[in-house]
């Protein structure tokens, strides 16, 4: 097999996928188990909620109104301070452009819809 | 490769006796002539409005002249404000059979359909006998949709279009991406890619109109399912979107029913002008899907991560799945499983081949699932456009 995806420059941790080397965030490539150990630059952290397929959780500690980055590209702005390893999602980030709309229970973190 | 040879020199994959509706009051006899003919290639289209609209009336020009199409056959109440004659002239200019049936004196519901069917059965006959000639990768124009999309969107389904995309346009084909409002986010490095500074700049100004427009709507273009897949914001969405339109360079700038002057990728900037008039610029994925047929693609490669299971009229659509978990639950329903990139299993440019080779199947007859399944959605609502300006398509 020739190089997998996603794209040049990604890896892996655990289950998640860095994208761009620059990316504060990682990418679930499978639905991640809680409890489920991580190893990240800064020591490896357990999971405290299950992550599904193709959810972001923090690379390393982010600040309140930094910049939120995948594909080495802004994707949206913190609204809180968010651990690492921690779910990175419409909770705590918003779009620098116009308000992400949904549904309240297909947030994908509510029961029966991370499955 | 053999086409269905046109008039106007372009050539069909497809080669489809079209009934099209001018008012919803016609929608129902129009699906009942179609209903006639289950075996037969005849189709439905229409629109629902009572009142004139230009963009529609030239959709429904595009769309009643494309390649794929062979004969036409207008369902008329006989009231609605849609211009029937002048419509009518367009098809028969461009050598095809053409009729027109008016409800309200053909005698009503029964004795239209059992008209329409009959001038149907002659136009299934007239049609065989269009000529057939070689057709390269180069005669063909592909356009590229994403629906249903999630955080596996971005990573492997859309990778794998643009993929196709570059190996298309390197072979000469003319490949269309659009959904200016799921660009929101990456104006700046689409504009790099514009053959000409000029056009880079009229790729920024459509994006723009695009944040503008939904703005003030007070929606982007993000549905629930977006963020139950993992995508948290607008900008988000965008970025995976954009990876489909590939690597190669940008060279035009199209509105609806514009059909690129020759091979490359082309932009569509589906966003109304002017004010906002007619509410949100695209209600559905077909929608859009409609619009790129109006300006000649003869198939559409459609990525999913959600599962969408819709094809179109006139011309077929391939679906990619992007999600592995989504491709085990509804394979019946997709063509390609670009889920393999995500588990490791095909690379992208593995993936974006197998897209290249079947759009040369499909375009030599092959069927898609959607098409075997019997999916011919359309939709053509009310919308309204200033024509492209001079900087849109530079000189090749």
């Amino acid at each position: 097999m020739t190089d997998t995806a996603p794209k040049p420059g990604s890896a892996m941790r655990g289950p998640f996928l860095l994208l761009s080397p620059s990316d504060n965030v990682l990418v679930a490539r499978e639905r991640a188990p809680e409890g489920t150990e991580v190893p990240l630059e800064g020591g490896a952290v357990m999971l405290a909620r299950p992550i599904p397929l193709a959810h972001k959780i923090a690379r390393h500690d982010i600040a309140a109104g930094d910049r939120i980055l995948k594909y080495g590209m802004p994707i949206g702005i913190a609204t809180e301070a968010i651990p690492a390893g921690a779910h990175v999602h419409v909770h705590n980030i918003r779009s620098a452009y116009t308000p992400t709309h949904m549904l309240q229970d297909a947030d994908g973190l509510s029961a029966g819809v991370a499955q | 490769m053999n086409g269905w040879l046109r008039q106007d020199g372009r050539k069909g994959i497809r080669n489809t006796v079209i009934v099209a509706y001018l008012v919803e009051c016609a929608h129902f006899v129009a699906s009942k002539i179609v209903s006639g003919f289950p075996e037969e290639d005849v189709q439905l289209i229409g629109f629902p409005g009572c009142y004139p609209n230009e963009y529609a009336a030239r959709m429904m020009d595009r769309l009643c002249t494309h390649p794929n199409v062979g004969a036409v056959l207008f369902v008329s109440l006989g009231c609605e404000s849609f211009d029937k004659v002048r419509a009518s002239e367009a098809v028969s200019a461009s050598g095809r059979p053409v009729k027109t049936l008016v409800i309200q004196k053909a005698g009503g519901t029964a004795s239209t359909v059992q008209m329409g069917r009959d001038w149907v059965r002659g136009a299934l006959a007239e049609v065989a006998e269009v000529p057939r000639a070689r057709m390269g990768v180069d005669e063909l124009v592909i356009g590229t949709v994403c629906g249903g999309s999630d955080g596996t969107s971005g990573i492997s389904g859309n990778p794998a279009a643009g993929k196709a995309f570059d190996l298309l346009v390197g072979e000469g084909a003319a490949c269309i991406f659009e959904e200016t409002g799921e660009l929101i986010g990456c104006e700046e490095i689409m504009a790099a890619r514009a053959v000409t500074p000029e056009l880079g700049r009229a790729l920024r100004d459509s994006v723009q109109k695009a944040e503008r427009y939904y703005a003030t709507l007070g929606y982007g273009s993000f549905a629930a399912g977006n963020a139950a897949g993992g995508l948290s914001t607008i900008e988000e969405k965008s970025l995976g979107a954009y990876v489909k339109s590939g690597d190669s360079p940008i060279s035009g700038l199209i509105k609806p029913g514009d059909v690129p002057p020759r091979g490359g990728l082309y932009l569509m900037d589906v966003v109304p002008d002017g004010d906002v008039r007619f509410g949100f610029p695209n209600i559905s994925d077909n929608a859009e899907i409609v619009e790129m047929i109006a300006s000649g693609a003869h198939l559409s490669l459609f990525v999913t991560g959600r599962g969408s299971v819709v094809g179109s009229a006139i011309s077929p659509v391939i679906k990619i799945c992007a999600n592995p978990q989504t491709y085990r639950n509804l394979a019946e329903d997709m063509d390609v499983n670009a889920g393999d990139i995500i588990e490791g299993k095909r690379s992208i440019e593995e993936v974006g081949r197998e897209i290249r080779d079947l759009v040369v199947a499909v375009a030599g007859g092959a069927l898609t699932k959607s098409e075997a399944l019997g999916h011919r959605e359309f939709i053509l609502t009310y919308k309204s456009f200033e024509p492209i300006g001079p900087a849109c398509l530079p000189a090749a």
